[in-house]
């Protein structure tokens, strides 16, 4: 049924249909709305489940992990100092092999305190040994809650799964989406069990200590699993297409990329709007592209230097910066085009932090700017080098134009 | 299944459910880990955070619980226990002998782990959570935490020339805890075990949060002899520093505010400064300083004496 939705009402009726038995919920701006729909559904009783207010992020990942412990499917959310501060539970949570799914609303990190959305908060924590996901819109936001039980609590998987919008750009802004029949998302979505859990017939103990001598092996077999999760997406989003007619694209999304020379690489719901621009500049027969990341974790570098393989220039735009060093969605697709032998010259925007708009004015200039460093680059490799690689937009120095930026250069 | 009858030397059962563990020689917090779960039976699902006894007992490949048992993180003692509660009731899965038991010691209760314990109790959840106080952070090598009493030499409270050991006074987690309303709170020290077997007991009898707060000696932390544990556990309640006393909160007792009771008045009390004195984190104090705490005690005793049933 088609509902005027935000992006946190579509999170919440997706984990509705997913049916959790435990949900533990802390209140944290922008993620409120869904942990209030939900307190609402198992009011009225559309939704059985444990609601445990519980008194801190630390306690929700905690109580959702003693709880798949005794294999109950547990759904809890957060974001931004929310996801910092329940951090060390990641950790556990990962290491346990428990499967439990989180929604995050992405959103700036301290100081100076925000509320408004960036990508900070997640991309802090890949390490953690979670499964990441971006959602570039409402829709996808609930077929991700549907998805993401599907996908971890496989047993090739066995790995908590966190879905991630955009804090207010997703989470507070309303689009019409499809909500699923509950018939429909129980064929897709059969009860979970597995063999990870406490069994009173045969006790035994979960979540221990292992020394020198067998930590790497954990380490191995959590590695692989993530390894082993990129199959089971593309499994898990062919069944989805079978039930519910929506297709998904696999870890990335590749728009008007096919033959395209510049190509912007993106991550969440900024997507929508370089798409639009790709539309706009194609019609003006500029040969541009759009790649959108959709996982962060497993990262599809396979994917990411297949589709990039023959551009000109790159560049990657993010809400995001790891200080000191560049946004961490550059460091990661450097690393994916390095290990895929693609050469092509990528530049680092650095946008939308702390809630800051995107403009598709500037957009427009991020392709500008890549058709002239790989004019540059095919015709002077040295001063390529020069260039800034990290340009943060809506800062006069360095400039974003590529006019200015060569003028540092000389 | 859960113990029945009075818990004593001739009814405790052989069965072992914590064994094969590392601790040191004299260790009490595995004593009141190993007679709690006597008590609880095999059922008990167990969760340990850093500390002691997940150090010493969760050891791959070398586990020592017979019960379901995990690790938590430091800080969530009590949130994981709500988790495996809500977890084990949403699946009809719990048993109804089942006691989702916390063993934390006295940093991973009084200092990290309050914040959870509160929201837990709070909650009113289901769960029985036993602090082993060994009166300071034991495992990463006597460190002091707020419940190490004033006076006692750790490795973060040197008695030097300026100062004679820990400056603070014990927090007093019984009465934060009962200040909660808490269905069943109680005291108890392993030197008096069929007290704490008792309270274990009846605790898992409850339904709702109850807490359990078991001095356990550290000979290894107290300086003191491996075969002094249980007589120093005896001595710390003979000489007043600390009580067997119990609260049951309002849905308990049916008295608003609930009713707070000593289980044991000594008629005198043993020396306070015998106790100190046979132990080595101690031996700095003063003359004056012995009597402080001393004049601590009885002030202690007065006001609880005079409020408590």
């Amino acid at each position: 049924m088609k509902q005027f939705l935000s992006g946190d009402e579509a999170l919440a009726e997706g984990v509705r249909l997913a049916r959790p038995q435990v949900i533990s919920a802390y209140p944290i701006t922008p993620q409120t709305v869904v942990v209030e729909r939900l307190s609402e559904m198992v009011e009225e009783g559309e939704l059985q489940a444990e609601y445990v207010h519980v008194e801190s992020e630390h306690s929700a990942l905690s109580c959702a992990m003693g709880a798949s412990a005794t294999g109950a499917r547990t759904f809890t959310a957060t974001s931004s100092q929310g996801l910092l501060y329940m951090a060390e539970v990641l950790t556990y949570a990962a290491g346990g092999r428990f499967p439990i799914v989180m929604m995050n609303a992405n959103r700036a990190t301290a100081l100076p305190w925000n509320i408004y959305g960036d990508q900070r908060d997640s991309l802090a924590l890949l390490d953690h040994g979670w499964i990441q996901a971006y959602a570039k819109d409402n829709q996808e936001a609930l077929d991700l809650a549907l998805m993401a039980y599907r996908i971890a609590e496989d047993p090739r998987v066995s790995t908590p799964f966190m879905i991630n919008l955009d804090g207010f750009a997703l989470t507070h802004t309303y689009e019409t989406v499809d909500v699923p029949e509950q018939s429909q998302a129980d064929a897709y979505l059969p009860p979970y069990t597995t063999s990870n859990r406490f069994d009173f017939g045969q006790p035994v103990n979960l979540g221990y200590s292992a020394g020198p001598e067998y930590n790497r092996y954990y380490k191995y077999e959590a590695h692989r699993a993530l390894e082993a999760t990129a199959a089971v997406i593309e499994e898990a989003e062919a069944q989805f297409t079978e039930v519910f007619g929506r297709p998904y694209s696999g870890m990335i999304e590749a728009y008007q990329a096919e033959d395209a020379e510049y190509i912007l690489v993106t991550l969440g719901s900024i997507s929508g709007l370089v798409a639009q621009v790709v539309d706009k500049l194609r019609a003006q027969g500029q040969a541009v592209g759009m790649v959108r990341v959709r996982y962060m974790r497993p990262f599809p570098a396979a994917q990411l230097a297949q589709a990039l393989d023959s551009c000109r220039a790159f560049g990657v735009l993010e809400k995001d910066i790891s200080f000191g060093a560049e946004g961490t969605l550059f460091t990661n697709v450097c690393s994916a085009l390095y290990q895929g032998g693609v050469t092509a010259p990528g530049v680092n925007v650095i946008g939308g932090l702390g809630g800051d708009d995107i403009t598709d004015g500037q957009i427009e200039a991020i392709f500008t700017e890549l058709q002239q460093r790989a004019a540059l680059s095919e015709a002077h490799q040295e001063v390529q080098e020069e260039l800034p690689s990290v340009i943060f937009l809506g800062i006069e120095e360095p400039a974003v134009s590529a006019d200015s930026a060569r003028g540092e250069v000389h | 299944m859960v113990m029945q009858g009075k818990p004593t030397a001739a009814s405790i059962g052989d069965d072992e459910l914590f064994f094969g563990h590392k601790a040191c020689a004299g260790c009490g917090g595995s004593l009141a880990v190993r007679a709690a779960l006597k008590v609880l039976g095999p059922q008990a699902v167990c969760a340990l955070p850093a500390g002691c006894m997940s150090a010493v007992g969760f050891n791959f490949p070398q586990l020592c619980f017979a019960n379901n048992a995990m690790i938590t993180p430091f800080a969530a003692t009590a949130a994981v226990l709500t988790g495996i509660e809500a977890g084990l009731r949403a699946q009809g899965k719990k048993p109804e002998d089942c006691t989702v038991v916390g063993f934390a010691g006295d940093g991973g209760t009084a200092d990290i782990g309050l914040q959870a314990l509160s929201g837990a109790i709070d909650r009113n959840d289901d769960i029985l959570y036993i602090c082993y106080d060994n009166e300071a952070y034991m495992n990463t090598g006597i460190q002091k935490s707020s419940l190490t009493p004033f006076g006692a030499k750790t490795t973060t409270t040197p008695a030097g020339h300026n100062a004679h050991g820990c400056l603070t006074q014990k927090k007093n987690l019984f009465e934060i805890v009962a200040a909660h309303g808490i269905p069943y709170a109680a005291t108890a020290s392993i030197g008096y075990l069929p007290d704490f077997m008792e309270k274990v007991q009846k605790a898992a009898s409850i339904p709702g949060t109850k807490y359990i707060h078991v001095i356990a000696p550290c000979p290894t932390g107290w300086g003191c002899a491996v075969d002094e544990t249980v007589e120093l556990a005896k001595e710390i309640v003979d000489c007043g520093l600390w009580y067997l006393a119990e609260y049951e909160g309002p849905t308990q007792s049916g008295q608003p505010g609930g009713v707070f009771r000593l289980n044991k008045r000594p008629k005198a009390f043993s020396s306070v400064q015998d106790y100190l004195k046979r132990q080595g984190r101690f031996k700095a104090l003063t003359e004056e300083e012995l009597a402080m705490v001393e004049q601590g005690r009885d002030e202690q005793w007065e006001r609880i004496t005079s409020q408590w049933n």
